[in-house]
């Protein structure tokens, strides 16, 4: 049984946090921008592990491929293997305080940074900055805002 | 299975441009985003011009004025040595490109390079005839070449991207090298010079030709000051104004020469340009 109601919600959500990876923020802050769409993507997996799912997220990373001119499959390879990670352990996350959850974020931001540096240094060679990883540290100290802000949005009018 | 997929889509990218009809759909989905992000940075432009006083106005268009009329003079001299060109290369029965169109496009303020790229999206894709490879200019040199032509917007790479190389050539003397981009977007760098070459402080380099991305003859950078042996560390900023300007140009050179009727010889032979200086 496929549930379909409160979806518009969820692709809202998605569609403003691709929207907030591509902010044209100043060069040197740029860097520091977080994967909201990764975010996004690990909270409603693991708010509605039955409806957001490998599927979702490798649709999701296919835009996101599109949206900023990568190589087709980058980031929906690196989004399938998270959300499954997450799916695979949303049981025991949902236990977790903020803080450990923002720990286990860590390395799921981490994974999807060093494929996409992976893939990348396939297609041509690619320098690996310090910069690089800049972003997978804002992105962890904001996943309790990402966390408070989409837990608001669920309940705002319950989802089931 | 996602992950194998993806690794077929991977590859089949990689290797042959035959996805490039999906990219173009699904970028139909994605392009409204881009839009939407870049309407509040234009709503602020659009609010700030439409604030400013009447002085300011009027002081910038007396400048406008007298620069219009600097550029007329120019260009009576610029017309009148084309045609003495175009006569002079008749006579050599050779081929002048000339005519080159361009399109204006507007940047996207949108942001979608990593930290080494240096990329930025325009609004004008390939139901204006944007292809990929096109050079693009703005009024004061080179910008980088089209990277990818999605049907409503299309992505750029500039010179100074780590992937970017560009064929170059010093005005002063035609010394011929190529400018590859460093990551920063006010530096070129030059791996390929000799250590005895011929190049100053201050040097304007253009474009060669050479290649046939970049049509001859549009400035690139300036050299950076260097203390003289030091031909390894030599660096040039470029000319075009990268990070500041809303507007390129995007130039269609592939253009045919276009037919010369001046003089009684036919010069269209179907030769490349080959002379460079």
């Amino acid at each position: 049984m496929i549930n379909t109601y409160g979806f518009g919600r969820i692709i809202l959500t998605l569609i403003i946090a691709m929207g907030l990876k591509i902010a044209p923020l100043p060069h040197a802050f740029a860097v520091y921008n977080p994967d909201w769409v990764l975010l996004t993507l690990i909270y409603w997996s693991l708010a509605f592990p039955e409806r957001v799912g490998i599927f979702h997220a490798w649709t999701f990373g296919l835009l996101n491929d599109v949206l900023t001119g990568r190589l087709f499959g980058q980031y929906a390879l690196a989004y399938a293997l998270v959300i499954y990670l997450c799916l695979l352990a949303h049981k025991r996350l949902r236990q977790f305080s903020l803080i450990q959850q923002a720990l286990f974020i860590f390395f799921c931001l981490l994974l999807s940074q060093l494929l996409l540096f992976f893939i990348k240094n396939i297609q041509h060679t690619a320098e690996l900055k310090p910069t690089f990883w800049l972003s997978v540290f804002t992105g962890t100290l904001c996943w309790p805002v990402v966390y408070t802000v989409l837990r608001f949005v669920r309940l705002a009018k319950p989802i089931n | 299975m996602a992950v194998a997929a993806s690794i077929t889509l991977l590859t089949m990218e990689h290797i042959s441009p035959r996805l490039d009809p999906l990219r173009a759909v699904l970028s139909l989905a994605v392009d409204p985003i881009k839009y939407m992000v870049d309407f509040p940075s234009k709503t602020a432009a659009r609010i700030s011009s439409s604030l400013k006083s009447y002085a300011d106005l009027k002081a910038e268009n007396d400048t406008l004025k007298i620069q219009e009329a600097a550029n007329k003079l120019h260009f009576l001299k610029f017309e009148a040595l084309e045609k003495e060109n175009i006569r002079l290369r008749a006579l050599l029965e050779q081929s002048y490109e000339l005519g080159e169109q361009v399109l204006i496009a507007e940047i996207l303020a949108v942001n979608i390079a990593s930290a080494y790229e240096n990329t930025v999206v325009v609004n004008k894709g390939s139901r204006f005839g944007v292809h990929a490879q096109q050079p693009v200019v703005d009024a004061s040199g080179v910008v980088g070449q089209v990277f990818r032509a999605l049907p409503e917007t299309s992505e750029i790479m500039l010179i100074t991207d780590p992937n970017h190389a560009i064929p170059v050539q010093v005005n002063r003397n035609g010394l011929l090298t190529i400018a590859v981009g460093s990551g920063e977007l006010n530096r070129l760098n030059f791996p390929y010079l000799p250590e005895n070459a011929d190049i100053k402080p201050g040097d304007l380099l253009i474009t060669s030709g050479l290649g046939g991305t970049f049509p001859q003859g549009y400035p690139v950078a300036i050299v950076d000051p260097f203390t003289p042996p030091a031909t390894k560390q030599i660096t040039a900023t470029p000319k075009a104004a990268l990070d500041r300007n809303r507007e390129l140009m995007l130039v269609w050179s592939n253009s045919k020469p276009l037919p010369i009727n001046t003089p009684s010889s036919s010069p269209q032979t179907g030769d490349e340009n080959t002379d460079h200086d």
